[in-house]
């Protein structure tokens, strides 16, 4: 290959590189390992880590089982290995499949059209955000308290130096209520105003509530606003009412059999109503026809995209998160239309139980997650003393709340057996 | 009636929702432990959902064939080449799958306490280690998603960083042969986008870029290589001028499978760039992710690298949230943890002499492309290639062949066609990037596929229009699909 090239050495490939920026060392990086030096290598590093815990933490991350043929399916390589399809010819297999995600996406938010993903919850609000202040022509976001306090951090950090034409963009919080831990109503009233674009708002919210999401998206409406609906535990629309007062959905879908790992890969979705679809950023895929007139897919609506319209486009977006959307699509399919009910149901059971057990701080509806008192212990104390039992407890929230002193974040799924249930109440002293 | 109307089973394939029948399903849970709970009690009424319209209702086996039956209408590495430029579709060693599910490592909370994940730390410790080693660079944060998300991130620290010196100036220079998510990331940061046109080697113009920049520019953004697979040979004395006026240099490290271990960017005046772990450092693309986008930077730009970041004491690694300096979060948690594992295991399993050595076979395998190829196809740019090349359809388009039928025309000859119509100051692009890890085999007979539908271009051109012959679909109706977009099944 190098004579026919005309080269007589490898080195000789990149000689024409002005010598000062070619590397004379050698990497600092040591010598190539075996496949088996680096399985037990990272062996190694994952028995540094908990093991076998029972673990009561949500917050956005739920230990949810995983049926064993999501990874058989998003394990052959023709799934695995291939880019992203814009050759749809030879890509009718990830074009069907997403196509099929959409579909779900829509029939679980109650939405008319769903993206193909996005990185995750965390950064599908922002992109939310972002697509409200274009439609709407404001630059005002009201965003509730009870939103994941780490979701509210990116929204903050992509809208602090969004346009500088429009010298950034206003965002304001609302209340929860102390008495019930949904959104203060009073607050919310407080927020908004003529140049608001979009409430936000999640439910369940951070503190595992239920919101009266018909009333707020009313409220929104009733200024001009949409209203930018926000979950991170999608095993809950296997039972709640889907968020179809919303105009847009932003949500993660980690709970669909996609592993904790420490905080990703996840996958986040973005969907809204109809008339907004021009607005919505990331890559949907379109039904056609083939030239014989048979039913295909392809990548559609490229002109809101970044490889198309540059600094126009509706986001910079290109990778998103396929595979990973692959997974939730298969546990979709695998659960179906009972099944997401019945896990749902079986969370709900599990939480409750618990949750019966404890002084609950907040009296609105729950899901799988609660908040619970501590009393006269710290919650440090509490989890010190779980750890004892192999058992992870909840997140103590004056970390995110100041506050909510002595209050912690608990989070009980399917997984979540009966005797570690029992041995978390008997900790709180319950 | 006959259902199986095409000559293969899996041909025929209904969508899920068209072959649920009422009550199938495909999981199973455990027998409830705990006293079942009413919805409607524990939630109220108005909140708990009717069943969910139209979800799937099928079996296991219904499952995994459909699925099973939907992968065989891919292409993939595992089928052969995928020469896509600046995608870097290099072959993705199964280890790194592997111990990517290692139990301690999948199933580890973001939030459970720092002494239960110093494997986690270490892992991710190790990593940023490498990610500087190989860039020349002295800070790295893994918390980006994908490459467009590490470009956000480092033009809002170039934002931050000029800010804290009290001016964060309008605007960002683009050449024009950039991928379009950097103007974009530009755009979404509030600065200005500049375009840059390339010279007629197409590298950037120093003394053309010397008279744009002024005291308004904060940066400017350049893919080195840059799209042409050409290295940008002035690139010190571009940061020299840059850096004269105050600005910073952000370089978009997406081709970085063409410099790592033979040229660091931080070792000439590039002050932070992203990595696309998905590319470089063979991570799946899975179809279209996920990604990972770390970003490198220099000591002076470490302040606002987002937060939280590692730190280390006596006690142990543990996250470090004091930095007012820092542009915060850009994502919850620490970044995609179990795309960091996938990539530390390709670092390892190379080292740094394996990891030059990938390089060079990297611009070893383009080169030869391109020199098998020349004869037939105009080759864009005279200047040398790194590791992909990219002609133009100049010598084609006069039959009427563009490079997009080119490229489905190569679907017939079994394999995915390159870049098409990218980067677009080349007129009819063919931009390939072989990788490192096709063996020459493979390269001649993708050689061979190219020179005989070159000759069908000239004989026989019709043919070529109308490719592909050989897929399950023929050719897609794009412009359809766009004209009156269905976005989901209805039914």
């Amino acid at each position: 290959m190098l004579d026919t090239i005309g080269a007589s050495t490898l080195e000789d490939l990149y000689a024409h590189l002005p010598e000062e920026v070619r590397f004379p060392g050698g990497l600092n990086i040591p010598s190539g390992k075996s496949e088996y030096e680096i399985v037990d290598y990272f062996r190694a590093r994952g028995a540094e880590n908990a093991n076998q815990h029972a673990n009561f933490l949500g917050a956005g991350v739920y230990h949810h089982y995983r049926p064993v043929l999501v990874d058989t399916v998003i394990s052959r390589g023709e799934f695995l290995t291939s880019y992203t399809p814009y050759q749809a010819e030879i890509s009718q297999g990830a074009l069907t499949a997403i196509f099929e995600f959409q579909t779900m996406i829509c029939q679980l938010t109650g939405m008319d059209v769903a993206n193909a993903s996005m990185y995750d919850g965390s950064t599908a609000v922002p992109e939310a955000a972002m697509m409200a202040m274009r439609i709407t022509g404001r630059d005002g976001i009201a965003v509730a308290r009870t939103v994941h306090p780490e979701y509210r951090e990116v929204l903050g950090t992509y809208t602090r130096h969004l346009d500088s034409a429009r010298q950034g963009v206003r965002v304001t919080e609302f209340e929860y209520d102390a008495e019930s831990g949904q959104v203060d109503l009073a607050s919310l009233e407080l927020a908004l105003d003529e140049n608001t674009a979009a409430v936000i708002i999640q439910s369940p919210n951070f503190f595992g509530i239920v919101e009266e999401t018909k009333q707020i998206a009313e409220m929104a409406h009733a200024k001009g606003a949409l209203l930018v609906f926000v979950f991170t535990e999608a095993v809950s629309l296997g039972l709640l009412e889907p968020p179809g007062d919303a105009d847009i959905v932003a949500g993660e879908l980690q709970s669909f059999a996609i592993a904790p790992s420490y905080g990703g890969p996840f996958a986040g979705i973005l969907a809204c109503k109809e008339r907004y679809v021009r607005q919505l950023p990331g890559r949907l895929v379109g039904e056609t026809k083939d030239a014989n007139g048979n039913r295909a897919f392809c990548l559609t609506l490229a002109t809101r995209e970044q490889h198309i319209r540059r600094e126009k486009a509706t986001s910079n977006i290109c990778t998103n998160q396929a595979l990973i959307a692959l997974m939730a699509t298969v546990f979709m399919t695998l659960y179906g239309k009972q099944g997401l009910r019945d896990l749902a149901t079986q969370n709900l059971a599990k939480a409750h139980y618990l949750g019966d057990k404890l002084w609950r701080r907040f009296k609105g509806p729950y899901f799988n997650e609660f908040v619970a008192a501590t009393g006269v212990q710290s919650a440090e104390e509490i989890n010190r003393r779980l750890l004892g039992f192999k058992i992870i407890g909840g997140l103590p929230l004056d970390r995110f709340y100041p506050e909510l002193k002595n209050s912690v974040l608990l989070c009980c799924t399917e997984m979540s057996r009966r005797a570690d249930m029992d041995a978390v109440a008997e900790a709180f002293g319950a | 009636m006959i259902e199986k109307v095409r000559a293969h089973p899996s041909q025929n394939e209904s969508l899920l929702f068209e072959t649920s029948s009422p009550g199938k399903a495909g999981y199973q849970l455990p027998e409830l432990d705990v006293p079942t709970v009413d919805p409607a009690e524990a939630l109220g009424a108005q909140h708990v959902r009717r069943e969910i319209g139209g979800f799937p209702e099928v079996s296991e086996v219904d499952a995994i064939r459909h699925f099973t039956r939907l992968s065989t209408w891919n292409y993939a590495i595992d089928l052969g080449l995928y020469p896509l430029g600046s995608c870097t579709m290099k072959y993705n060693p199964r280890v790194n799958e592997a111990v990517a599910r290692t139990e301690g490592l999948m199933w580890i909370h973001p939030y459970q306490p720092d002494a239960l994940s110093q494997g986690a730390f270490a892992i991710m410790a190790e990593l940023e280690r490498a990610l500087a080693e190989i860039t020349g660079m002295d800070a790295v944060t893994l918390q980006p998603a994908a490459g467009a998300h590490g470009e956000l991130t480092g033009i809002l620290m170039v934002r931050a960083a000029l800010q804290a010196q009290g001016n964060p100036r309008k605007k960002v220079i683009v050449p024009d042969s950039a991928h379009g998510t950097n103007p974009a990331s530009v755009r979404m940061a509030g600065y200005e986008v500049v375009n840059v046109a390339s010279n007629d080697r197409g590298m950037l113009d120093a003394e053309a870029l010397a008279r744009m920049v002024d005291e308004d520019v904060a940066a400017i953004m350049i893919t080195n290589p840059n799209t042409l697979g050409v290295f940008e040979e002035h690139i010190s004395n571009v940061a020299r001028i840059l850096h004269s006026k105050g600005a910073l240099v952000y370089m978009d490290g997406a081709n970085m499978n063409a410099l790592a271990g033979i040229s660091r960017p931080g070792d000439y005046g590039i002050d932070l760039m992203h990595l696309n772990l998905h590319k470089t450092f063979s991570t799946p693309h899975g179809g279209g992710g996920p990604g990972s986008g770390p970003v490198a930077v220099k000591k002076e730009l470490e302040p606002f690298l987002p937060l939280p970041r590692l730190q280390h004491a006596p006690s142990g690694w543990s996250w470090n949230y004091g930095r007012p300096q820092s542009i915060g979060r850009v994502r919850a948690f620490y970044g995609n943890f179990g795309v960091l594992v996938r990539a530390l295991a390709y670092i390892m399993a190379h080292g740094g002499d394996g990891l030059r050595r990938a390089t060079l076979d990297a611009l070893l395998n383009a080169n030869y492309l391109r020199k098998m190829l020349e004869p037939h196809y105009e080759i864009a740019y005279q200047a040398p290639s790194m590791h992909e090349c990219v002609f133009s359809d100049r010598r084609q388009a006069a039959n009427g062949v563009s490079t997009g039928a080119i490229a489905k025309r190569l679907i017939d000859y079994g394999f995915h066609p390159y870049t098409v119509s990218f980067p677009l100051i080349v007129p009819g692009a063919l931009m390939i990037e072989p990788t490192e890890t096709e063996s020459k085999q493979e390269l001649d007979l993708f050689v061979r596929a190219l020179i005989s539908i070159a000759q069908e271009a000239e004989e026989n051109p019709e043919l070529v229009l109308m490719a592909p012959y050989s897929t399950r679909t023929t050719k897609v109706d794009e412009v359809a699909a766009a004209r009156k977009p269905i976005l989901k099944w209805r039914g």
